[in-house]
């Protein structure tokens, strides 16, 4: 079984987001970027796959500036066999990116195409299912865990107060959430292997650009609160402010 | 499309202002949201000179269950109902959105940003071929170009986005924009899916209930988060009943600590690398108020935090605090709840 897994280099979420000077970007210096959290994810569900399969590839799609090769690379300590990027500049404009990876992967014969539920700069959760929609597959959004037998997957979702049991027919595609997969440490080993494996940069076919930042300011800061005291006994002021102050419950 | 943006609309064109509110009803009843989408969908109308639609998607009755939308400004109601047009997946009911904005050249359509409508929303982007921005907090009309307020990096920024495409889709963050009624004569129309537009290779083979949540937590009113200082996973009880005190629409939510310790499913955790939320209310009970959680509730209208840290940074984004162990405080704070309900 062939899976392609598509992956963003994203800040790490433990990075204090800076607003550039020019006010419609942020501060890339002193930014230590990764694999998007729920891409790791997505390759740890292909990896199992794969494993499970007991035979097939594992490939990686990026789209992303040079620099993405290091996300990359991590996905191929992991355990990926090969990966792809497209050198450019991807935007908020999730349908310019999804036409992007679309026209690449329709010369991929992968059975199965994951994504990450969504990338953690943007946060627009959109680019899976519409390569899906542009590749003519089904897609599973929020899958939590999958297996594949006699060309069928079933997924499980999360879906509020449950999972929703989805079967759909191969090639097909989906975005991984957190559940099952723990991503897996890169070995010594696999961190040397990764250095081996191939690894193709070329030049992304970028699509027009239909959403404009304009700019990105700060959220407003919250007005300081007060301590209302210690203790139980504080318990009945709150509910008085936030029914007659607040208006809140 | 033929007008382009800019083009201000003129009343009467067909399709020149006109506006699609897509409705969601679950169970029976219309969710809370859908109401702020047709608000938000009447006030782009007006700039533009154009109507409402309101569609909803799902089983006989969903229309009569979506009748109600006329007060908060929706001309027409049309429901694509057919019995197991509810579960027939997300490719079904974003080939019936799309035929929808098609055929009426709706010039925007929004959705709610609720799971089923971030499920839904890309799929009918694709379809269209244009672009979509998730997660609105405020829309801005100035003649024919419009520009939304959304967050990225989960909030620690937001980001002014203007559409430059003539076709406008966007999903809006529940209790971020408020809902204005705009009454008018309600007009339902009934009919069934086309048969074309399926889900090809996708079928829903089942449910498995996790007991959790009724109300999402993306959605949820109010919102009653624990972290690490609830101590253990069978200590939940005592959340669990300051939000069944504060009613129907309050759920709760998670720290990134108590998911990653396993405590709490990941669908309840709320930050950067969860969900972010607008509620009217959140209690974050033993949570220190890590920078990825804040980023993730940090436009929660009023913020309570319970902590036995005093210097606890959760307090610096508080509106009110209480310093004091929780197991004794929220109980208490349940009890003055429910006093008030009477």
């Amino acid at each position: 079984m062939n899976i392609a897994v598509c992956i963003k280099r994203v800040p790490d979420t433990g990075t204090r987001i800076r607003i550039a000077e020019t006010g419609d970007g942020v501060e890339t210096d002193g930014v230590k970027y990764v694999m998007g959290p729920y891409d790791e994810f997505a390759v740890e569900a292909a990896l199992q796959l794969a494993e499970a399969a007991e035979g097939g590839e594992v490939a990686l799609l990026a789209y992303g500036p040079p620099a993405t090769q290091e996300a990359l690379r991590s996905g191929l300590a992991m355990g990926a066999h090969r990966a792809v990027l497209l050198a450019g500049e991807p935007t908020m404009d999730g349908w310019a990116t999804a036409r992007t990876l679309a026209a690449e992967l329709s010369g991929w014969e992968a059975d199965l195409v994951l994504f990450g539920v969504k990338a953690v700069d943007s946060d627009q959760q959109q680019v899976g299912p519409m390569v899906a929609e542009l590749l003519g597959r089904p897609c599973a959004t929020a899958v939590s865990s999958m297996d594949v037998s006699e060309g069928v997957a079933t997924c499980r979702r999360v879906v509020e107060g449950g999972r929703e049991v989805v079967e759909m027919t191969l090639p097909a595609a989906a975005t991984i959430t957190k559940g099952q997969y723990e991503p897996r440490y890169a070995s010594l080993r696999g961190i040397m292997a990764a250095k081996r494996k191939p690894l193709e940069q070329k030049a992304a076919k970028e699509a027009a650009v239909e959403l404009v930042v304009e700019a990105l300011e700060y959220p407003p800061p919250r007005p300081p609160g007060r301590i209302l005291g210690e203790g139980p006994a504080a318990a009945a002021e709150l509910v008085r402010l936030l029914r007659e102050e607040d208006k809140a419950i | 499309m033929g007008e382009k943006a800019g083009g201000g609309g003129a009343a009467g064109e067909r399709g020149a202002g006109r506006v699609l509110a897509v409705a969601e009803v679950a169970g029976g009843t219309l969710r809370g949201a859908s109401l702020e989408v047709v608000s938000a969908a009447r006030r782009l109308a007006d700039a533009w000179g154009g109507a409402v639609d309101a569609v909803v998607l799902g089983e006989p009755g969903a229309a009569e269950a979506a009748s109600g939308l006329a007060k908060w400004g929706a001309d027409r109601v049309v429901g694509i109902e057919a019995a197991g047009f509810g579960a027939a997946g997300p490719g079904a009911h974003a080939g019936a959105v799309a035929a929808t904005v098609r055929e009426g050249s709706h010039r925007a359509a929004l959705f709610s940003a609720t799971p089923s409508g971030r499920d839904v929303a890309p799929r009918v982007a694709a379809k269209l071929r244009c672009p979509l921005l998730t997660d609105v907090t405020a829309l801005d009309v100035q003649g024919g170009s419009v520009t939304a307020i959304r967050p990225a990096y989960a909030g620690k920024v937001l980001a002014r986005v203007r559409c430059t495409g003539d076709r406008l889709l966007a999903s809006l963050r529940p209790n971020a924009l408020s809902a204005v009624a705009s009454p008018r004569e309600p007009v339902v129309e009934v009919r069934p899916p086309d048969p074309e537009t399926g889900s090809e290779g996708y079928r829903v083979a089942g449910f498995e209930p996790s007991g959790g949540a009724f109300v999402d937590v993306s959605e949820a009113s109010v919102v009653v988060s624990g972290g690490r200082g609830m101590k253990a996973p069978e200590n939940w009880g005592v959340l669990e009943d300051l939000r069944d005190a504060l009613g129907e629409a309050a759920a709760l939510g998670a720290s990134r600590a108590v998911v990653d310790a396993g405590w709490r499913p990941h669908a309840e955790q709320v930050g950067q690398t969860g969900k972010t939320v607008t509620p009217d209310l959140y209690f974050a009970i033993g949570i220190s108020g890590a920078v990825q959680h804040l980023a993730g509730m940090r436009t929660a209208k009023v913020v309570v935090a319970v902590n036995a840290d005093p210097d606890a940074p959760i307090f610096g984004v508080a509106d009110y605090g209480i310093v004091g162990d929780l197991f004794e405080v929220v109980p208490a704070i349940a009890e003055a709840v429910r006093k008030l309900g009477g």
